[in-house]
C-alpha cells in the first residue's frame, strides 16, 4: 500500500480522507486508484498528455517526481502539493 | 407572473448570482460559489432553466466544468471535461489550460453544448455537459497549427473564445479565435473556413490576411441572423451575409476614443442597434477606459454613427474596462443592459444605455456576466 498526502486544493474531492492508502506500482497507477476513489481528482493534477500540471508538485520518498511511470514500493509515501505564488 | 432576472457572474476568484426583485430595483446575492476558482464563463441553458454550466480552473489545478441540473441549487463536476486526444507527436501534445466559452446548442438540439478552450479547441457535449468530446473538424483540421500557432494569443494563452450557432440552422456555425479570426462551418463543425475578408491586422506584415486576426467577440443580430457584429482587436466590424466582406464600422467612432474593445452587444429586437465599451488601444495598449472616463457607445443605424452614453459612470479617474463575456442584454422591455468590470463592479442600465447605476462593487475581477431569465 502507498500512503498519499492530498493538499488543501484537493479536499473538495477527498473530504476528510486527506491521507488515503492506495494500491499502485507506479505514480500513474496510484493516481488512477485515487481517481476511482475520488472521481475527477486526477485530471486536475495530471493533464491529458500525462504531464503533471505546472503548479502541482509530486514527491516520492522526499524526491521530486514528474514521471507517471516512477515506481512505487509498498510503504512508500506519495506527497502531492500545490505550489503557486501570486495574487 | 413577474419576469425574474438572474445575473450569473464569473470572476477571477469564484462565481456569484444576483437576482432581481422583479423591477430591477433591488438585487439579492448568492455567493460566493467555488471561491478561488477562476470562472471564465457561467451560463444558463435557455432551453432548460434547470441546467447551468460553469467553466472553472484554479491557479494550481487543471480545468473542469461544474454542472447544475436543478437551477443552481446543487453542483456536480463533469464526468469527462474537455480534453485533447493524446498526441503521438510530443510537439503537438495539447492540453486544455482552461475552458473559456460555453455555448448552449441549437434550440432543436436539447442537451447539446459547445465549448471553446485555450489552447484553441472545440468540444461538444450531448448530455448537458456531463461528458465532452473533441471536435475533429476543427481540432484536427489540416490548417490547425497555422490557424492556432502555439506562440500566438492573449496573455492568458491563445483562445477559441467564442462559438455561435445560427438560430435557423444547427449546422451553420461560427467561431472566433484570438489567433486566426473568425471561421464558419456549414456542416455542424465537420469543416471550417476562414471568414476574415476586410478585417485589418495591425500586428502582421500583411494587414489583410486570410486568417491571423484576433476576433475578440462576434454576435449575430437576433432578429437578422445574417448580420454579424464583431469587436476585433483592431476595430469594430459588421458583415451582412451572404457577403463575406467585413466593413469597419468603428471608423465612425470619435477619433479620440478609437474602436478598440473586447465585446459588442446587439439589441435583441433591433438589428441596427448595438453597444460597445471602448478601451484605450494606444501606445502600450493600457486597455482601460480612454482618458479614465468610462462610457459605452451605441449605434442605432448599423454602425453609420455612434453616440456616447456615460451617465452614471465616473466622470473622471475611472480606469476599468469590460472583458469579452462581461457585457450582455436581457430580453426585457425596456431592455436591461449589464456589464462587469475589471475592477469588480457590476453595472446596469434599464434605459437602453442612457443611464447606468451600480449593482455591486468590490467583487474580484469580473470575467463573465450572463443573464438567466424566467418567470416567477
Amino acid at each position: 500500500m502507498v500512503r498519499v498526502f492530498l493538499p488543501s486544493q484537493l479536499h473538495s474531492y477527498c473530504g476528510l480522507q486527506t491521507r488515503p492508502e492506495v494500491v499502485g506500482a507506479t505514480i500513474g497507477e496510484a493516481l488512477n486508484e485515487l481517481d476511482r476513489l475520488f472521481p475527477g481528482l486526477k485530471f486536475r493534477v495530471i493533464d491529458e498528455q500525462d504531464r503533471v500540471r505546472p503548479h502541482m508538485r509530486l514527491f516520492v520518498g522526499g524526491d521530486a517526481a514528474r514521471d507517471l511511470t516512477t515506481p512505487l514500493r509498498d510503504g512508500d509515501e506519495l506527497l502531492i502539493f500545490g505550489a503557486l505564488s501570486g495574487g | 407572473m413577474a419576469v425574474c432576472t438572474e445575473l450569473l457572474i464569473g470572476t477571477r476568484k469564484g462565481a456569484w448570482v444576483y437576482r432581481d426583485d422583479g423591477a430591477r430595483g433591488g438585487w439579492t446575492v448568492d455567493g460566493p460559489m467555488f471561491l478561488g476558482e477562476i470562472v471564465n464563463h457561467f451560463v444558463a441553458d435557455p432551453r432548460d432553466a434547470r441546467v447551468r454550466l460553469i467553466a472553472a480552473k484554479t491557479g494550481h489545478l487543471g480545468p473542469t466544468i461544474f454542472r447544475s441540473i436543478d437551477g443552481g441549487a446543487s453542483w456536480i463536476e463533469a464526468r469527462r471535461p474537455p480534453a485533447f486526444a493524446k498526441a503521438a507527436n510530443p510537439d503537438q501534445a495539447r492540453a486544455v489550460s482552461h475552458t473559456f466559452w460555453l455555448e448552449p446548442g441549437h434550440a432543436d438540439e436539447p442537451g447539446v453544448w459547445w465549448a471553446g478552450t485555450s489552447p484553441p479547441g472545440l468540444f461538444v457535449s450531448n448530455d448537458n455537459g456531463e461528458t465532452w468530446d473533441g471536435v475533429a473538424g476543427f481540432n484536427n483540421h489540416p490548417m490547425y497549427w497555422r490557424w492556432a500557432p502555439p506562440d500566438g494569443g492573449t496573455p492568458d494563452g491563445a483562445l477559441l473564445n467564442q462559438i455561435v450557432v445560427d438560430p435557423r440552422d444547427p449546422a451553420h456555425m461560427y467561431l472566433a479565435t484570438s489567433t486566426g479570426g473568425v471561421f464558419e462551418s456549414l456542416d455542424r463543425a465537420a469543416t471550417w473556413a476562414p471568414l476574415n475578408r476586410g478585417v485589418e491586422v495591425s500586428f502582421l506584415p500583411d494587414p489583410f490576411p486570410e486568417f491571423g486576426q484576433d476576433a475578440h467577440f462576434i454576435a449575430l443580430a437576433p432578429t437578422r441572423p445574417d448580420r454579424i457584429w464583431q469587436q476585433n482587436h483592431c476595430g469594430i466590424y459588421r458583415v451582412d451575409r451572404p457577403s463575406d466582406q467585413w466593413r469597419r464600422i468603428g471608423k465612425e467612432m470619435p477619433q479620440a476614443i478609437g474602436d478598440v474593445g473586447f465585446t459588442i452587444v446587439p439589441h435583441p429586437r433591433d438589428a441596427d442597434t448595438a453597444w460597445v465599451f471602448p478601451m484605450d488601444g494606444t501606445t502600450v495598449w493600457p486597455r482601460v477606459s480612454p482618458g479614465g472616463r468610462p462610457a459605452v457607445y451605441v449605434t442605432v443605424d448599423a454602425g453609420a454613427s455612434w453616440r456616447r452614453q456615460d451617465s452614471g459612470f465616473p466622470s473622471d479617474q475611472g480606469w476599468f474596462t469590460v472583458k469579452r463575456q462581461a457585457f450582455c442584454a436581457d430580453r426585457g422591455a425596456p431592455l436591461g443592459l449589464y456589464l462587469g468590470t475589471t475592477g469588480g463592479e457590476l453595472w446596469m442600465s434599464d434605459s437602453e444605455g442612457e443611464a447606468w447605476r451600480p449593482i455591486a462593487a468590490h467583487l474580484p475581477e469580473i470575467y463573465s456576466v450572463t443573464v438567466a431569465q424566467g418567470m416567477d
